[in-house]
């Protein structure tokens, strides 16, 4: 019951997330966007670990946070640097 | 007594789930509706993050002590890096003209950037926030 409850909101989120990632307008807010994608979905995950004791995926997420973390950055550098890139 | 405690745990697990995806709701709510990059990334950097700690803490109530341990460095990593990405995210919205300076109340880093030579800095400005 929890875990459905929390599921579907973290899945209204991704929605969201997901609506902002096609809209734009400019790169830094796409950027924004799979920033907070990969956040929602370390907590989608971490709701499993919870509720389902699926501890193995644990290690899994704390490299996709590392990675998402490293991946924006390296995108918004990217957009300084091409400011044409809308 | 020792089913008590597991009881206990479980009720704290299931309202820091539900707050923590609520948080994440919020979040993902004020991407859609904030009007500019700025305000976006506020609602990306705080409320979803608060969010995932508060569902991370609740994951680790639960799961046997050496997994908790690496659920909390994974939140202490999502707190030592959401700063960094606000803080590069936003200086780069604001010099490639992402922000509408017109709508800022303060602007501190307009007096920063401006030259030295200009007759509203002070000499405290030039130099600092130009770095990369």
């Amino acid at each position: 019951m929890v875990a459905t409850v929390a599921l579907a909101l973290l899945g209204v989120t991704a929605v969201l997330v997901v609506h902002r990632l096609v809209r734009g307008p400019h790169a830094l807010d796409r950027i924004v966007a799979v920033e907070i994608l990969v956040t929602t979905v370390v907590a989608g995950a971490a709701v499993a670990v919870a509720v389902w004791d699926y501890t193995s995926a644990v290690l899994v997420l704390l490299v996709l946070a590392l990675l998402g973390f490293i991946g924006s950055v390296t995108a918004a550098r990217l957009a300084e640097e091409r400011e044409d890139m809308r | 007594m020792n089913g008590l405690v597991q009881t206990a745990l479980e009720a704290a697990t299931a309202v820091l789930l539900l707050c923590g995806a609520v948080f994440c709701l919020l979040g993902g709510v004020g991407l859609v509706r904030f009007p500019d990059t700025v305000t976006r990334l506020q609602a990306a950097a705080k409320a979803q993050n608060l969010g995932l700690l508060l569902i991370l803490i609740g994951a680790a109530l639960r799961v046997p002590l050496p997994y908790a341990g690496l659920l909390l460095l994974i939140a202490v990593f999502q707190l030592i890096t959401v700063p960094v990405l606000g803080q590069i995210v936003g200086r780069i919205a604001y010099r490639t003209g992402a922000v509408e300076r017109h709508t800022l109340t303060v602007d501190e880093l307009a007096e920063r950037l401006a030259p030295p030579d200009a007759p509203d800095a002070g000499e405290s400005g030039g130099g600092r926030g130009r770095g990369t």
